[in-house]
């Protein structure tokens, strides 16, 4: 149906040609299965292909439409699936030792969501061990690469999931955001990431980090396609206590390219010191496209900015040692071989061998932050300035309609450069914290290229206002070209099209 | 001056004992707190079992609002205030029938706090003030016996809800405890909120005791004792316990704060672990679960939804019934027989009468039969109207009781019986008189061994009058007409 490669179509082009006939969803399955093989040998973006099952899974697809059925908004579109999100019968690993043999008896809702709107799970995609970390270095099995510099890395903890989205492996991809860990990996391997207001999509399912900051979200090429994968998968969900009753959007009807009278604030703070001045400028451009378009755009202050890291790692790691405490080799999971002596024992070789040191190191500040005698001190006075951080978003949220900022300080960093140093490493959440401490969606789209490198351009919006953030990535998108382009891998390696 | 000593009742002790309880109670929901599998009790083990009540990656708690109801039910029948929402906390600790690495429970809000429940004579009560009532989510079950060298766990109970009930220390006997125990189970069958079985396990009670010397308000050291599993076993190990820690401090001397277990086969408590080693649980709210809002006229609509209570009940049979407290107990403590009488008590009957009815004739017949109340065949109205029926005079006691028999038997209804039999009571003066007068004629030597002073004698008369009438005769009227005849006719 068309002359371009099938794994350069995105989502909605895809899923509207599958569901009018035009395209089978096992060409376009197979197509993308032949990417994998030809590239992510070099990105490492996947830890397991579901390749059989996806071509199953795409000839009831078209089998569906030849009846005359629709199998609905994402027929037939391939989605590659962060590790960390439970598939029933398929491993779900979370990257770690400790998860390497655990297949899920059940999906998760996301995954049940995306399978009831016609999707086809293609496989599961590397991470930071737990989505712990901002690289994917961290991950227990590979490290993965930067499509638009294999020496780079792709950000994280999402990284499997955008690198496969950028190398062209997968039209779209699901990742989990706690602390940034969607918006930095898209930002880096120029994707657009969402990451939806805290609730708007049920966790049941997710491999818990920080209960209270986890949020599961959509990676694709535009903000279009984003907001057909976030129609999907918004919405109450009774098997989350935490998942929000409220209303799902119309999202791709509000994607009008309008944005005369929009209000977005640029808060200081995330323009200063720690973030590349190249960085800046580039997003400061990206604002004056769309202030030509007719927004307004203001300068805003949100004291408490400095504060958010440290807020972040007190909140994330009490919260994950005990979200982990449950793997004791007892049930499932790595069990230590040696002889053990006690339970006690049984549990803390286990863990001990399971974990890698990343998760050890956060488990034992959270074990710490949490403890009798300093319980006050650090996690009582962390929620404590969550309040006050969540106050100064909605004070600023009050007076214009969306904030702009950088996604990341940077651009992508080269692989082994912060590996060991986990400050400079948690540098590169300073610009996301924020949205995940104060539960508000944030989503990055592409704004420019340093050294032929991605830079992010961050929205944070109006808690359940996704409609808001997509309409104005959308209209930015129509007036720019960033997000069309593709790293020189799909040049190099294109086996997967018909170009 | 020597210190009274009577039967049954111990030695007075140079010392006080002070005890505080901690009660977990299984609440009856039919599926578990967070999830949605059964509770049954007794089934196949890992057969009651779900991704969420195994703690799997990524599963999530959604709270069972009917044991959130249950929690209140019985917070309010121990006269507990409630708090405004329902907040659930992380008690982490490793354990492996404990699959979360986490036990969800209530730590700094629990949903009953500052209650009440009174034990001892209601005539006088002593009330033991409850501290807190909470709600949490029960841990497997580690069996150390099933396979040699090996521990496994049954995960059934991983997730079945409970009632965790905190006394203040403000018990003083071994026997109060039990006291305070039994009255605690009465209000969760009351409540409905538990069947409240200590050898099922579905209610369990850790005990707090110290020591301190009569007249003394100075707190001693705690030991908290563990694995009792009988009302029976609670006693012992208190007393056990008190005497130990007494004698250890007479010796000059200290305790430590630890937890001991109850050996059940010794009768001894043994050291588990000292206090100081304790977890530091490491308690925060849980990310999973929002707190629930208990708003005020839910609260209220279930307080006022609470059946009368074994505390008000047995106060009401003992002070306006006028039944011993014995009796006023035995009937509190099985609600079945406790609403039989009520229910006999609608239907007309006296009280005392009735209360004698069930504990005797009701509870021998039950009893012979393994039975419940559920059971019984005789309608609380039938039997009302046998009573009545001897009230009135129209049959004797004698005959009554094999009225019952016949009509536990068959079905009857008490007044055919009483014609279909012939047993009519006698309480006819003339008719009777003439009886009596032809047993004194036909028995002179007794007659003359009353006279004698003799009153045995009295008793050998009535009989034989109440022989002439087939047990018909109303036998205090034989007595009367008997002694007026002997007197008057000296």
């Amino acid at each position: 149906m068309t002359d371009r490669p099938l794994t350069e179509l995105g989502v909605v082009e895809t899923a509207e040609a599958v569901r009018r006939g035009r395209l089978r969803a096992e060409e376009v399955t197979r197509a993308h299965l032949d990417r994998i093989a030809a590239v992510d040998g070099r990105i490492r973006a996947f830890l397991h292909v579901t390749g059989e099952a996806a071509l199953a899974r795409a000839r009831e697809i078209d089998e569906a439409v030849r009846r005359g059925a629709d199998p609905g908004p994402l027929a037939g579109v391939p989605v590659a699936v962060k590790d960390n999100i439970c598939t029933r019968g398929v491993p779900t690993t979370a990257a770690s030792r400790m998860l390497q043999d655990f297949v899920p008896p059940y999906d998760a809702t996301v995954i049940e969501r995306l399978n009831a709107a016609g999707a086809i799970i293609i496989g599961k995609t590397n991470l930071d061990e737990f989505a712990m970390g901002s690289s994917t270095e961290h991950s227990a099995f590979q490290v993965t690469a930067n499509p638009w510099d294999e020496s780079r890395v792709p950000g994280g903890s999402s990284g499997g999931s955008a690198a496969a989205v950028a190398a062209g492996e997968a039209p779209a991809a699901l990742g989990t955001d706690t602390g940034g860990s969607i918006r930095l990996p898209a930002a880096f391997c120029g994707v657009t990431g969402l990451k939806p207001t805290y609730g708007r999509v049920s966790r049941y399912g997710a491999i818990a980090f920080a209960s209270s900051l986890d949020q599961i979200g959509p990676f694709a090429r535009d903000a279009r396609d984003t907001a057909r994968l976030l129609a999907v998968l918004a919405g109450y969900d009774q098997r989350d206590s935490t998942s929000a009753q409220e209303p799902t959007a119309d999202y791709e009807g509000a994607l009008t390219g309008d944005v005369r009278g929009l209000k977005i604030g640029l808060p200081a703070e995330y323009f200063g010191e720690g973030v590349d001045s190249r960085v800046a400028q580039a997003v400061r451009e990206a604002v004056a496209v769309l202030k030509d378009a007719g927004a307004q755009v203001v300068e805003v202050s949100l004291p408490y900015t400095s504060y958010t890291l440290p807020v972040y790692h007190l909140v994330a790691t009490a919260e994950a040692s005990s979200n982990l405490a449950r793997y004791d080799g007892v049930r499932y999971g790595h069990r230590t071989s040696r002889r053990v002596t006690s339970h006690g024992d049984l549990i803390a070789r286990s863990r001990g061998e399971g974990f890698g040191p990343e998760v050890k190191l956060r488990i034992i500040l959270g074990t710490f932050a949490l403890s009798a005698g300093y319980y006050d001190q650090y996690y009582g006075k962390a929620q404590q300035v969550r309040r006050l951080i969540k106050d100064d978003f909605e004070r600023v949220l009050a007076q214009v309609d969306l904030l702009a900022t950088p996604t990341a300080p940077t651009v992508a960093f080269p692989i082994g450069e912060r590996a060991d140093d986990p400050m400079a490493m948690y540098m590169a959440d300073i610009c996301t914290t924020g949205a995940n401490l104060a539960g508000l969606p944030a989503l990055s789209i592409p704004c420019g290229f340093l050294d032929g490198l991605p830079v992010g351009l961050q929205l944070i919006g109006r808690p359940f206002d996704e409609a808001t953030l997509l309409r104005a990535a959308d209209a930015y998108q129509r007036l720019t070209d960033h997000h069309l382009r593709r790293p020189a891998l799909a040049a190099a390696g294109a086996a997967g099209g018909g170009a | 001056m020597s210190t009274p000593v009577t039967a049954g009742t111990a030695v007075e002790r140079p010392y006080e004992i002070v005890v505080g309880l901690e009660v977990h109670v299984e609440l009856t929901t039919e599926s578990k707190i967070f999830c949605s599998c059964p509770t049954r009790f007794g089934a196949e083990p890992n057969s009651q079992v779900c991704p969420v009540c195994l703690g799997l990656p990524g599963t999530l708690p959604v709270l069972n609002r009917r044991a959130l109801e249950q929690a209140v039910r019985a917070a309010l029948a121990l006269n507990c205030r409630i708090q405004p929402v329902a907040k659930f906390d992380r008690k982490n600790y490793h354990y492996p029938d404990l699959v979360k690495g986490y036990q969800i429970s209530q730590y700094d809000l629990p949903v009953g706090y500052e209650g009440w429940l009174e034990v001892g004579d209601p005539a006088n009560p002593r009330r033991i003030r409850i501290r807190r009532v909470h709600l949490e989510e029960d841990t497997g079950k580690s069996l150390h016996d099933q396979a040699p060298g090996a521990s496994v766990v049954d995960y059934n109970r991983s997730g079945i809800p409970l009632l965790e009930i905190v006394s203040e220390p403000d018990i003083r006997s071994a026997e109060e405890a039990r006291d305070y125990l039994m009255h605690l189970r009465q209000v969760m069958l009351y409540t409905g909120v538990s069947d409240a079985r200590m050898e099922e396990g579905s209610l369990r009670v850790d005990c707090n005791v110290s020591v301190r010397p009569r007249g003394s308000d100075v707190f001693g050291t705690i030991t908290e004792i563990k694995n009792l599993n009988s009302f029976r076993s609670v006693v012992r190990a208190i007393e056990y316990e008190a005497q130990r820690q007494w004698e250890v401090l007479s010796a000059g001397g200290t305790l430590r704060r630890e937890t001991r277990h109850w050996d059940e086969r010794r009768e001894v408590t043994v050291a588990l672990r000292r206090k100081e080693e304790a977890h530091d649980y490491r308690y925060f709210p849980d990310p999973d679960l929002l707190p629930v809002p208990l708003p005020a006229d839910w609260v209220e609509e279930i307080r006022a939804s609470l059946p009368e209570l074994p505390g008000a009940r047995r106060r009401r049979y003992v002070l306006d019934l006028d039944l011993s407290v014995r009796d006023a107990d035995t009937l509190v403590g099985d609600p079945g027989l406790a609403g039989y009488f009520e229910d006999l008590l609608a239907a007309g009957a006296e009280a005392r009468a009735a209360a004698s009815w069930v504990l005797t004739q009701v509870l021998a017949w039950l009893n012979a039969q393994g039975a419940g109340i559920d059971a019984f065949p005789v309608p609380p109205a039938r039997l009302a109207r046998l009573l009545r029926l001897v009230d009135e005079g129209t049959i004797s006691m004698t005959a009554a009781k094999d009225v019952f028999e016949e009509m536990v038997r068959t079905g009857a209804e008490p007044d055919a019986v009483v014609e279909a039999r012939g047993l009519r009571q006698i309480s006819d003066q003339a008719a009777l008189l003439e009886i009596v007068d032809r047993v004194l004629a036909a028995n002179p030597q007794p007659v003359a061994d009353y006279r004698a002073g003799r009153q045995q004698a009295l008793g050998f008369l009535v009989g034989q009058v109440m022989k002439e009438t087939r047990g018909r005769a109303n036998p205090q009227l034989v007595n009367d007409l008997l002694r007026q005849r002997l007197s008057s006719d000296g």
